[in-house]
């Protein structure tokens, strides 16, 4: 079960929740509903889709490395040592090095409208100090789209047949009934090469 | 709770975050423990911001989502191309960027 990816995201939904909780506690509350939304809505839903088109590979993925087990503990056994390493190198850097501010509570907070971790001061703060940050973010967005699409895309040679549009596909759909086809020349392929013959 | 135990808990999430990374072999999961990691990430720029009072942290969060947003659809892209194509799904056996 735990070398499923389907649990594995479901896992990552709830951490993501609780994250969501943790902004709300650190009093910014329009990241966390950001968080819920974009990440364990939209992000999660694309994860969880492909998971399905690509999943039950979860297991035979297992067995293999369960066949090469030896190699496969010493690398994990390693990747938990180099992990315990580098969360302790993280906890003395972040907490070991004595700064004082840490082990307060953070700056005052004073409720009102317009302050700390509204969407109007984070909206603000997006369209004048961070202006460049804020497009260069969404070019970034419309870059990733149009490569995801690229990526992703159905390549030639495995479809069973092509799909070629003509001037006259855009005219009418086809097999809707026409005086071609009523005189037996244009059905689905042909009706491309007879109609070129008619302009001709 | 003060900042610290955030703090703590970012470097905790980032730490399993690099251990799946390094360990597991499916994509799939190499990507969901690279979220995790800036995940960790922005619990710790949203409690340093929270520290100072300011906002500019939060904005940064906001970026790291947006390319973690970004760097989702272009791993879950190439996986999908690599199934398509009918490779191995394991990080260790796509040795070659000739496809």
């Amino acid at each position: 079960m735990l070398r499923n990816p389907f649990y594995s995201v479901l896992a990552l939904v709830c951490h993501l929740l609780f994250l969501a909780v943790l902004f709300l506690l650190l009093r910014s509350e329009f990241v966390a509903a950001v968080q819920v939304v974009v990440y364990a809505g939209a992000v999660m839903v694309l994860y969880v889709f492909v998971v399905a088109y690509v999943g039950g590979e979860g297991e035979t993925i297992g067995e293999r490395l369960r066949s090469g087990a030896t190699q496969s503990s010493g690398l994990g056994v390693g990747g938990a040592v180099l992990g315990g390493a580098l969360l302790v190198e993280l906890l003395i850097a972040l907490l070991g090095t004595g700064l004082e501010a840490t082990s307060g509570y953070g700056a005052p907070y004073v409720s009102g409208p317009q302050t700390y971790g509204t969407p109007a001061y984070i909206g603000k703060l997006l369209l004048t100090r961070f202006l460049l940050a804020f497009e260069l973010a969404s070019f970034l967005l419309l870059i990733a789209a149009v490569g995801g699409v690229v990526l992703a895309r159905r390549r030639g040679g495995l479809g069973e047949e092509e799909e070629t549009l003509t001037p006259l596909d855009l005219k009418r759909p086809l097999g809707t009934g026409t005086t071609a086809e009523g005189v037996g020349v244009a059905l689905h392929g042909a009706s491309i090469e007879s109609g070129a013959g008619y302009g001709a | 709770m003060s900042i610290a135990w955030y703090l703590a808990v970012s470097a905790i999430v980032f730490s399993l975050g690099a251990v799946g990374v390094m360990t597991r072999r499916n994509p799939l999961v190499v990507l969901l423990c690279l979220e995790l990691m800036l995940n960790g990430g922005n619990l710790a720029l949203i409690a340093f911001s929270r520290m100072w009072g300011n906002g500019d942290g939060q904005i940064l969060a906001i970026v790291v989502m947006t390319v973690a947003a970004c760097e989702v659809c272009i791993g879950l892209g190439m996986i999908v191309a690599i199934y398509r194509r009918q490779l191995p799904i394991d990080v260790d056996e796509l040795r070659e960027l000739q496809g």
